[in-house]
């Protein structure tokens, strides 16, 4: 039963939507799973709901025009200097060695050259959206194969964006029209035209129309801006998509970013799950169910060269052991950006619809074993985490516990370690990310990996036992959480904390937490007190003046907790105190003189 | 009024044997307020107008500290320096210390011969005591009998317990 007419489409592709995303969603397999579930039911294969696919199809293209817009705006100079080395190193060897062995196997399965190549490319890419969360969800991304796995995405999502803008150069079939494709001069002319104007125009424009302060004038901007660049990349025959990434990076140090980004952003979520549903709607089900041998078999090679190569990539780039095969079970379904890239080639002639088909149907399946392999692999290691820390209760009884955890082993947390163990005091220290671990282990600290704000962990590392608990993480909710925990499970333990900054410090307070460190305060004070020197004040005083200093302010911190809700009240206070510091200072050495002067009697 | 403000000054109680027993004897007096200098000042640093407000709070004031040099510890001669300012201990109007007692109750290393002519020390306690009943005088408070312990270091535990229980009975007489 087909439903005519473009309404008619339009509800009945929203229902899908509104049906089928939330529940897959709900069994952790994800949004794009779930588009792409719907698709296959509404399409022609199914319920045939929906008939008009290629249509569609060349509609919500745009969504992954916007996608890569807003990967361009993302793009931070700062954070792709940084891990430089783990994005081209790392995300090089990972897409290289990927695609090569897949594309190798495909030839062997007689698969021409440029299928095969299509094949291993889509395939080695992984899945951001999958990866990126479950790494979140764990708090797995400040560790080093967490920055790791965030490179390797990272890279994907840059990779997608020259193969996408090759693949129209060298199509083998001709383009619609007649058109000769493209020759590389004309790409480059225009990428650097793009480049050039974008600089030029595309600021004061914005600034123009932002001017006007109407929020939809400014969305449709935005949306002309993508649409606008992707019309002229399409009449040359060009990657539509290579010129929004474009715009996007072009974008991404001006101070519209923000405002581009949150009015984009529903749009491209909207044409992004459009577009996962055309793809739902033309895989070959028939087709494709029709060699389930080989569908298995590809999902089952796929995942095992995929951890396989991950898991040596880990041991090559110096991941630690402990999280190398989380890093690669999750890493290790193919992406989304593979539809994208296996849609494409199709409609570019590299693919025929029943490959291509296979392809899609092995990504689909892929993604959804991620969410299966990691269940497993929690049971796995809950199951090795018990009977380790088993055999480590036997050994507790000799060795006393320790009195002191430290919670976080950065800069702050490794002083007070250190101080503590200068002066042989034991201290127990958890981290996500002990990078020495042996050396700490040799200095005589205990070491435990993991999140502080577990509880089995806590238990796991003595807080039954111990006397303090140092809450050094630099992680501002991770730090509160930990507190609330502590306080509720082990209310013995007195805890001093790193506060980040004053807003912190407030919420120290609220939980009575009464011992706290600015985690600048005191370093910036002493700065401030060399300064004083270098102006010619003597080291005492200078010294003095800094001490005077560090009472007035935690005087004034304390005075403005009851305020801290109210902005107003609490800019007037501040101002007062500053003003009340200076006089202060002012009187008090008035007063030494006057102590001074007194004793010159005869 | 009879309150008594007891001035703690020992670098290391963990360490201290006359003080801390002395410390440990009087803390549960009624009307006694203990002020431990170094552990309220570990960096030198006195809060000056906290200091005077215990002082104009109390009658009577006792300084209970070790004998270092003949003197006070550090942090006990710089409380002096920073909290009896001119205008509130002494000079025209620093009167608010007047009429209070004032009251030492040391410990020394040297034992009580030490402290004589033909001992090592060569002169008898009170010889190395005038600067600071000057300084009671010149802030117009009332000089009270020191309270010594002599030999403070080869002290036994019932030497130690019996001076400390002189001393809260002398402090306790004052509230
Ligand atoms: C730096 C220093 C200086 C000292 N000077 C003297 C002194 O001048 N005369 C003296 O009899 N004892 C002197 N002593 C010994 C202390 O007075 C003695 O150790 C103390 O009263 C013991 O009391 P405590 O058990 O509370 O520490 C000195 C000790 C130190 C550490």
């Amino acid at each position: 039963m087909s439903l005519g007419g473009g309404l008619a489409t339009t509800v009945a592709l929203l229902s899908a939507a509104v049906v089928i995303v939330p529940i897959m969603q709900r069994l952790g397999l994800g949004a794009v799973l779930g588009y792409l579930a719907a698709g296959v039911l509404v399409g022609p294969a199914a319920l045939t709901w929906v008939t008009e696919v290629e249509f569609l199809r060349h509609f919500s293209e745009l969504g992954v025009v916007l996608f890569l817009f807003l990967v361009g705006l993302e793009l931070e100079p700062k954070k792709l200097w940084q891990l430089r080395l783990s994005i081209f190193g790392l995300g090089t060897a990972q897409m290289l060695a990927t695609a090569g062995v897949a594309a190798g196997a495909l030839i062997l399965l007689d698969w021409s050259p440029s299928e095969a190549l299509m094949g291993g490319l889509g395939l080695a890419l992984s899945s951001t959206a999958i990866g990126l969360t479950l790494m979140r969800e764990r708090n797995f991304l400040p560790t080093t194969a967490g920055q790791a796995g965030f490179s390797v995405l990272l890279f994907q999502d840059l990779a997608i964006i020259p193969i996408l803008a090759l693949l129209p150069v060298y199509a083998p079939l001709k383009a619609q029209g007649g058109v000769e494709n493209p020759h590389a001069w004309i790409v480059a002319s225009v990428i650097v035209g793009i480049i050039v104007g974008g600089r030029i125009l595309l600021r004061p424009v914005l600034r123009f129309v932002a001017s006007a302060h109407l929020r939809e004038t400014f969305t449709a901007l935005a949306l002309f801006l993508v649409l606008g660049i992707s019309l002229v990349m399409e009449k040359l025959h060009l990657s539509m998509g290579l010129g929004a990434f474009l715009a996007g990076v072009l974008l991404a140090d001006s101070e519209y970013r923000h405002a581009l980004e949150t009015d984009l952003e529903p749009f491209r979520g909207l044409l992004l799950g459009l577009f996962f549903m055309t793809v739902g709607m033309s895989i070959p089900i028939e087709a494709v169910l029709a060699q389930p041998l080989a569908l298995f078999l590809g999902v089952g090679f796929i995942l095992a060269l995929k951890i396989a190569l991950l898991l040596s990539l880990a041991r090559i780039f110096k991941i630690p052991r402990s999280q190398a095969t989380f890093f690669s079970l999750v890493l290790s379904q193919v992406g989304e950006f593979a539809f994208v890239l296996f849609a494409m080639a199709k409609e570019w002639g590299f693919l025929s619809s029943e490959k291509s088909g296979l392809l899609l149907a092995i990504v689909a399946l892929s993604m959804v074993s991620t969410p299966i392999l990691l269940w497993v692999y929690d049971r796995i290691t809950a199951r090795k985490e018990k009977t380790s820390s088993q055999s480590r209760e036997a050994d507790k009884i000799e060795d006393e516990s320790h009195p002191v955890i430290i919670a976080g082993f950065g800069r702050f947390g490794q002083i007070i370690g250190r101080l503590l163990h200068a002066n042989g005091i034991g201290t127990t220290v958890l981290d996500y990310e002990p990078e020495q671990i042996e050396l700490l282990r040799r200095f005589g600290f205990k070491v435990y990996y993991g999140d502080a704000t577990r509880l089995d962990l806590l238990e796991a590392a003595g807080a039954a036992k111990a006397k303090i608990l140092v809450v050094a993480i630099d992680d501002v909710d991770a730090s509160i959480k930990l507190i609330d925990l502590v306080r509720e499970h082990f209310p013995h333990l007195k805890i001093v904390a790193r506060a980040r900054n004053v807003q912190h410090v407030y919420e120290l307070i609220d939980r009575n937490v009464s011992v706290w460190e600015r985690e600048l305060f005191e370093g910036s004070l002493n700065a401030g007190t060399e300064v004083l020197r270098l102006m010619g004040w003597t080291a005492f005083s200078a010294q003095k003046a800094a001490h005077r200093f560090r009472d007035h302010n935690i005087a004034m911190i304390m005075d403005l907790a009851p305020q801290r809700k109210n902005q107003k009240e609490m800019a007037t206070r501040a101002q007062a105190a500053r003003d009340d510091l200076a006089k202060m200072m002012a009187k008090e050495h008035a007063k030494r003189e006057d102590s001074e002067s007194a004793w010159n009697t005869q | 009024m009879s309150s008594l403000l007891f001035v703690f000054a020992h670098p290391d109680p963990n360490r201290s044997r006359a003080n801390r027993a002395v410390l440990d004897r009087v803390r549960d007096l009624s009307n006694i307020t203990i002020s431990d200098l170094y552990e309220k000042y570990p960096r030198f640093h006195i809060r000056v107008a906290e200091e005077q407000a215990l002082l104009e709070a109390a009658s009577t004031i006792v300084l209970q500290y070790p004998m270092y040099w003949y003197s006070l510890p550090p942090l006990l001669m710089l409380w002096i320096d920073d909290v009896l300012t001119e205008g509130f201990a002494y000079g025209k109007s620093g009167n608010a210390l007047r009429g209070k007692n004032f009251c030492l109750s040391f410990t020394t290393g040297g034992g009580s011969e030490a402290y004589s002519p033909q001992g090592y020390h060569e002169r008898p306690i009170t010889d190395f005591l005038p600067p600071l009943m000057q300084t009671a005088r010149l802030c117009g408070m009332k000089w009270l009998e020191p309270l010594i312990l002599h030999g403070a270091s080869r002290a036994t535990p019932e030497q130690i317990d019996a001076h400390a229980r002189h001393v809260r009975t002398q402090l306790e007489a004052l509230t």
